[in-house]
C-alpha cells in the first residue's frame, strides 16, 4: 500500500485517493520525509478536521526535487495522547499547537504545547489570550519587558515579553491571536463565491493579491476550470507588482527606524505610483477586488502596459540612486550589517519559508520549486543570502524588486489580446474533493487547502499565511541583540499578524 | 554630500499642494450615484456580498460596502462610482446612498461636539488601535503621513500613548481577543476624547460581520464622532474627513 499520495501544486483528488495510516505510521512516514532530506522538504500544511465523532488529520509535505507535495491522513479521537512530530523535527511545532488548541488532542515532547491564536472554537474555553502561560525566568539580576498588544505605530496587535539582561534580549516570545476573526469558519457559512474572494482578499491586507490567487487556484482547481493565459497574465503580473511594492515600502520602514530620514522618504514616496498603478488599473491602492475566479474582471490592456512601461522608467533610476547611497552608507550598514541574525541550522530547524529561508542560504520560494502560471517559463532563479541578517533582508528586498521589474518588463512586452470569455457555465466544485495551493506571496509561501463534502459544500477552508513558519524567526533573531535594535529586526522580517491569527 | 543634494533634487517635491481638491489617478471607486433606470433590484441585491444594498428604494450602505465595483460592472446604467473620495461624515445615516440623490456626504458641523471644534481645530493627535483589521486600513493610515499627503502638515498626528492622545482611531471589525487592549487603551486616553472609524470592517463588521469571534459592544458604549468608510479608506479620504470634523468651514 502506498504511504502517501503525491500530488501536484493546485491539483485537486479524491479524499478516498489520500491513504489513512494508523498514527504510528503516520508519523514516521511523514517525520521521515523530512529527516530524510530537509533541505528540499517541509511541511506546508498539517492540520484536523472533524469527522464524526473523530479528527481526521492531513499532513502535506512538499518536495522541491519531485516538485510534488505529498500528502497523507490518518484518524485519532480527541481524547488521545500522541507523540509529537516536533520531537522529530522542530517544524511542526506550530501545526501541532494548532491541532491541540483546536481539539484538545495531547501530544507528548511537544516542547511549547501552548495555545496559539486563541480561536472562537478552541478546544478549552478556559484558556483566554489575558492569560497566555509565557515562559518566565527567576532572576535578580535579568528582568522582562512587556510590550503590546497595541504598539506604538499604527501597526497590527501582538504581544512581545522579552527576557532582558540590561539593554541585552536574552529571550522573545511572541504571542498572537489578537486579530482572529474566524476567517475559516466565515468561508464555510458564507456560501456566496464574491464574499468568499473578499474573504480571501482580506486575510493579510498587504497580500491581497497573494491571498486572492491562493484562493482563486484552490476553487477553480475544485471546479476543473483552467484559466485563460490572460487570467494567468494578470495574476502573475499583479503578484509581482505586489512584491515591488511592498518590498519598496518595507526599505523606506527599515531606513526610518535607523532614523536614515532621506532613505525613509525616497523610498516611501517611491512605493506610492506602484500602488496607485494598481488603483489605475483595477480601482484599489492594495488591488482588492482585482483577482476573482473565473474571471478577468480587469483586463490588462496594452495602455496600461505603456503606463506601467513609463512608471518603471521613472522609478528605476531613483530607486537604483537611492539604494546605491543607502547600501554604501557606513552609518547605515553598522546598523543592518550582524544585527538580528538567525543561522542556517535554525532556519532549517524551525521550517522558515520565503524570505526568512532565503536570508539565510534556504533556498525555498515556490516559484521555482512547485511553479505556477507564467512562471513555468520565466526560469525564475531565488535570490539567497547567506548571513541571515537585517544586511541580507534588505538585500533581497532591493535585488527582488529589480528582479520582479524585470519580469513584468518582459510580461508586458507580450500582452496576450484575448481575454476570457464570459464564463456562464461555471460548474460546482467536484464532491468529496481534496484542493491544495501554493502561492508565492512576497513574503513567502502562501498555502490555502480546501476539502468538499459529497455535496461539493465547503466542508473545510484551510489557510496557511507563511508567517505561520516565520514568526519563530523573528524570536531567535532578537536573541543577544541591543533591544532597541528589536524595531529594525521586526521591520525586516514584516511578518503579518491578521494572517496568522486568521 | 553630493549624492544626498543629487537624491533630493530628483526627488523633487512630492507633496499634494491641495488634499482638498486633488484628483485622484485611475479609476478610483469613490461615492456611488445610483441612477433612477429601473432594473431587476432583487437581483442587484443578491449579488452584493456585503449585503451593502437594499431596495425600495435602491440604497447602498458605504459602510458596509467593500467598494469592489461589482454591482456597477453588472449593472452600469444604474450605479456608477465617481472619483468623490470625501465620504467621511459624522452621520451613520448619510453613509447610505440613495437612488436619484447625488448630493456630497459630509461632516454635520451642528452634530460636531462644541469641545471638538474649539480644542481640536488645529492640532489632533490619534492613538489608532487595529482591532482584527487586515492591515490595509492601517497602511492608509501609515500612507496619509507619507511625504506626499503629509497629514501632519494640518496638526494630525498618530502617537505612541494613548496618554498623549485626544482620541482613539480604530480599523478592524473589533475581535473578542481585542475587546480588552481596546478598552483599556479609551480609559487611559483624557477627556475629551474622540472617536474615529476607519474603514467599512471597524463600521459594520464588514466581510467579518456576524462572526462569533467579535465583539463589537465597545461601540454600544461610546458615540462616534467620524465614520470614514472605505476597503481601506483612502489616504485623501482620511485626511479630508479628519479636517471636515476638527475645522469649522468658513
Amino acid at each position: 500500500m502506498e504511504k502517501y499520495l503525491p500530488i501536484h501544486n493546485n491539483q485537486t483528488v479524491d479524499i478516498d485517493a489520500i491513504p489513512v495510516l494508523p498514527y504510528e505510521i503516520f508519523r514516521e512516514v511523514n517525520t521521515g520525509l523530512i529527516l530524510e532530506d530537509p533541505e528540499s522538504r517541509h511541511c506546508v500544511q498539517y492540520f484536523g478536521m472533524r469527522q464524526n465523532s473523530k479528527v481526521k488529520l492531513f499532513c502535506c509535505i512538499a518536495d522541491d526535487k519531485t516538485q510534488m507535495i505529498n500528502v497523507s491522513a490518518t484518524v485519532v479521537s480527541e481524547s488521545d495522547t500522541l507523540s509529537a512530530f516536533t520531537d522529530a523535527h522542530l517544524s511542526f511545532h506550530n501545526f501541532e499547537r494548532e491541532i491541540h488548541e483546536n481539539f484538545g488532542i495531547q501530544f507528548i515532547n511537544h516542547p511549547w504545547l501552548k495555545p496559539l491564536r486563541y480561536p472562537f472554537n478552541r478546544a478549552d474555553k478556559s484558556k483566554t489570550i489575558a492569560n497566555y502561560p509565557f515562559f518566565t525566568i527567576d532572576s535578580e539580576e535579568l528582568h522582562e519587558v512587556g510590550v503590546g498588544p497595541i504598539h506604538a505605530g499604527v501597526i497590527e496587535p501582538g504581544h512581545f515579553r522579552f527576557i532582558c539582561n540590561g539593554e541585552q534580549i536574552l529571550h522573545l516570545e511572541i504571542q498572537l491571536g489578537f486579530q482572529h476573526r474566524g476567517v475559516e469558519q466565515l468561508m464555510l457559512q458564507k456560501k456566496k463565491l464574491l464574499q468568499r474572494a473578499t474573504l480571501a482578499e482580506g486575510l493579510a491586507g498587504d497580500t491581497a493579491v497573494g491571498h486572492s490567487v491562493a484562493f482563486a487556484n484552490v476553487w477553480e482547481s475544485l471546479c476543473s476550470y483552467k484559466p485563460t493565459p490572460d487570467i494567468e497574465f494578470s495574476r502573475t503580473l499583479a503578484l509581482e507588482l505586489e512584491r515591488m511594492a511592498i518590498h519598496t515600502g518595507d526599505l523606506s520602514a527599515i531606513c526610518t527606524d535607523i532614523a536614515y530620514q532621506l532613505g525613509s522618504a525616497v523610498y516611501g514616496r517611491l512605493r506610492t505610483p506602484l500602488v496607485n498603478f494598481f488603483q489605475e488599473w483595477g480601482g484599489n491602492r492594495l488591488a482588492k477586488g482585482l483577482i476573482r475566479p473565473f474571471k478577468n474582471q480587469f483586463p490588462f490592456t496594452l495602455a496600461l502596459g505603456e503606463r506601467l512601461d513609463n512608471i518603471f522608467n521613472e522609478y528605476e533610476p531613483d530607486f537604483t540612486e537611492m539604494s546605491a547611497e543607502l547600501f554604501r552608507l557606513p552609518s547605515a550598514l553598522s546598523r543592518l550589517e550582524r544585527t538580528g541574525t538567525v543561522s542556517f541550522d535554525d532556519v532549517l530547524a524551525i521550517g522558515t519559508v520565503g524570505m526568512s529561508a532565503r536570508m539565510s542560504g534556504l533556498n525555498r520560494d515556490v516559484r521555482s520549486s512547485h511553479p505556477f502560471y507564467f512562471y513555468n517559463t520565466l526560469n525564475h532563479k531565488p535570490i539567497i543570502k547567506h548571513h541571515g541578517d537585517v544586511y541580507s533582508r534588505a538585500q533581497i528586498r532591493r535585488e527582488e524588486v529589480w528582479q520582479s521589474m524585470g519580469y513584468i518588463r518582459n510580461l508586458i512586452s507580450q500582452i496576450p489580446t484575448e481575454t476570457a470569455k464570459n464564463n456562464s457555465s461555471i460548474s460546482k466544485p467536484k464532491p468529496n474533493a481534496f484542493c491544495l495551493t501554493m502561492v508565492e506571496g512576497w513574503r513567502g509561501e502562501i498555502s490555502h487547502c480546501a476539502i468538499t463534502d459529497e455535496s461539493g459544500e465547503l466542508a473545510l477552508y484551510k489557510v496557511k499565511d507563511p508567517s505561520f513558519h516565520n514568526w519563530l524567526a523573528l524570536a531567535l533573531a532578537v536573541r543577544n541583540n541591543e533591544i532597541s535594535d528589536f524595531p529594525i529586526c521586526n521591520k525586516s522580517f514584516n511578518l503579518s499578524y491578521c494572517g496568522f491569527d486568521l | 554630500m553630493l549624492n544626498n543634494i543629487k537624491i533630493l533634487y530628483h526627488n523633487g517635491k512630492q507633496f499634494i499642494p491641495d488634499v482638498r481638491n486633488a484628483k485622484v489617478p485611475g479609476i478610483f471607486r469613490g461615492r456611488p450615484i445610483i441612477s433612477s433606470a429601473k432594473v431587476d433590484a432583487d437581483e442587484l441585491v443578491e449579488l452584493c456580498p456585503m449585503g451593502a444594498i437594499s431596495k425600495n428604494p435602491v440604497s447602498i450602505d458605504l459602510g458596509k460596502c467593500t467598494f469592489c465595483g461589482e454591482c456597477a460592472l453588472r449593472f452600469p446604467d444604474k450605479i456608477r462610482f465617481t472619483t468623490d473620495y470625501k465620504i467621511a461624515t459624522n452621520e451613520r445615516e448619510q453613509l447610505i446612498v440613495k437612488e436619484g440623490v447625488d448630493k456630497p456626504i459630509e461632516v454635520n458641523p451642528a452634530k460636531v461636539r462644541k469641545e471638538i471644534h474649539k480644542l481640536f481645530h488645529s492640532s489632533l493627535k490619534l492613538r489608532q488601535v487595529s482591532a482584527g483589521g487586515d492591515n490595509s486600513c492601517e497602511w492608509e493610515l501609515n500612507a496619509s503621513n507619507n511625504v506626499q499627503f503629509d497629514i501632519s502638515r494640518f496638526g494630525i498626528e498618530f502617537v505612541a500613548s494613548p496618554r498623549h492622545a485626544d482620541g482613539i482611531a480604530i480599523t478592524g471589525p473589533i475581535t473578542v481577543n481585542m475587546a480588552e487592549p481596546l478598552q483599556l487603551c479609551y480609559d487611559a486616553v483624557p477627556e475629551p476624547k474622540v472617536v474615529v472609524l476607519v474603514g467599512t470592517d471597524a463600521i459594520s463588521g464588514g466581510i467579518y460581520s456576524g462572526s462569533p469571534a467579535l465583539d463589537r459592544s465597545f461601540l454600544d458604549k461610546y458615540p462616534v464622532d467620524l465614520y470614514i468608510p472605505g476597503n481601506p479608506a483612502h489616504p485623501l479620504t482620511i485626511i479630508n474627513g479628519l479636517l471636515d470634523l476638527t475645522r469649522k468651514k468658513k
